[in-house]
């Protein structure tokens, strides 16, 4: 593009299409911050990049994909689970990333998610999780917090929300954690030890909405990370149980699952190929 | 920094300090790398960038500490720190 005539020395750009920036997440947004540690954790990781692959699917988050000069997919609405868990099968020995929203991956998707982390698919899935439809225009999410007001719930959400990392470990994700774009070191540590990690490792990043959910509950993009900073609480290892997150009292984060079991390859070798172990 | 006793290395240690490049245009005017750093370095520029967006200005060089914070809490990729090498 001629018009892009940005000249940057930033240590990202040879992970990022560059052409491509600036992106089109508006000021404020989260997705970039998590987007940014992704990239950073691949690199830091000391993962084999011309084997990684990244998939996101349709969102704002699901323009994550669009973004990384790795080998990338943008899939359709709620399916980037089944096309990196077929990457994965077809070809072993890629570590396949799945990048995209709480609506993709819950909602639409949600189905795709409970069974992977079932078979403990190994692909290691981030999930922004900004409580909204984003793209679309700040419609209610499976995320969205009880009484929220978004387009669609205008006197508020009277249904609660899912708790991901209760979810995820219910289902039977091998490793979980659930940081802010305000950790940005534990969040990257987290997902570099996940990409390095066999089995389905699961990451929500809790990440302002300011168009789509921040304006409908007045709260401008600093308000949510000032609440990220004062309401949060890590206590690694607690059980999923244990994980709330109440936005007006407290919001647990850290590392709660971390543990080995066989994924659904070994399972399937064992069983269906066993001539082949 | 005030130490309820001097650590008895506190002469060895060095503080690491940096150098803060903003990418102007990039920016998005957001104060997160503003609101966040943990030296105040920056504070936001009167001047609007092409896309009429204020960026950060350095008003502290000096007290950077090279934490790469401002770099990994910005959703624009418009902002980074690098070393100054010791002496
Ligand atoms: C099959 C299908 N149904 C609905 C849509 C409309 N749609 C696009 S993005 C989206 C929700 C995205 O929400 P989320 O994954 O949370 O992404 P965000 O924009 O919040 O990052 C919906 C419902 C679509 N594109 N395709
Ligand atoms: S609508 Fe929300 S999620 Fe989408 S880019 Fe804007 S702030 Fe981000
Ligand atoms: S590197 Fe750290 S100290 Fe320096 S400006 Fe950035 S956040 Fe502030
Ligand atoms: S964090 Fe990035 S986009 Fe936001 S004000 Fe700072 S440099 Fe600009
Ligand atoms: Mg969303």
């Amino acid at each position: 593009m001629e018009k892009n005539k940005i000249r940057s020395d930033h240590p990202l750009d040879a992970m990022l299409r560059t052409d491509r920036i600036p992106h089109i997440w508006c000021p404020g947004c989260g997705i970039g911050t998590a987007f940014s540690a992704c990239m950073v954790a691949m690199q830091a990781s000391g993962i084999n990049l011309d084997k990684t692959v990244m998939v996101s699917g349709i969102g704002c988050s699901g323009r994550g994909a669009g973004y990384t000069r790795l080998d990338s997919y943008h899939t359709t609405h709620g399916r980037a689970i089944p096309f990196a868990s077929g990457m994965k099968l077809a070809n072993p020995e890629l570590n396949v990333v799945v990048f995209s929203g709480d609506g993709d991956l819950f909602a639409i998707g949600g189905n795709h998610f409970i069974h992977a982390a079932r078979r403990n698919m190994d692909i290691t899935v981030i999930c922004v999780n900004n409580l909204i439809y984003g793209m679309t225009g700040g419609q209610a999410a499976a995320t969205t917090p009880c009484l929220a007001k978004t387009t669609t719930t205008p006197l508020g959400n009277p249904d609660p929300p899912f708790s991901l990392p209760l979810l995820a470990f219910a289902s039977g994700a091998t490793y979980v954690a659930r940081w802010t774009i305000l950790h940005t070191r534990d969040l990257t540590k987290s997902i570099e030890e996940a990409l390095n990690r066999r089995g389905f490792s699961f990451i929500e990043v809790l990440a302002p909405c300011p168009t789509g959910y921040g304006r409908k509950n007045k709260e401008r993009s600093l308000d949510t990370l000032k609440i990220y900073q004062e309401r949060t609480v890590i206590k690694n290892g607690a059980h999923p149980m244990d994980a709330v997150m109440d936005f007006g009292n407290s919001i647990t984060l850290g590392k709660f699952v971390d543990h080995d079991r066989p994924t659904f390859s070994d399972n399937y070798d064992r069983t269906c190929r066993p001539h082949f172990a | 920094m005030k130490y309820w006793r001097v650590p008895l290395d506190s002469n060895d240690i060095a503080v690491s300090r940096g150098m803060v490049v903003i990418v102007e245009e990039r920016c998005k005017g957001c104060g997160y790398c503003i609101a966040f750093c943990p030296r105040n370095v920056l504070e936001l520029s009167p001047r609007y960038n092409v896309k009429g967006y204020h960026p950060p200005l350095v008003k502290k060089p000096d007290d950077c500490v090279n934490c790469h914070y401002c770099e990994t809490i910005c959703p624009d990729f418009a902002i980074y720190s690098l070393e100054i090498p010791g002496d």
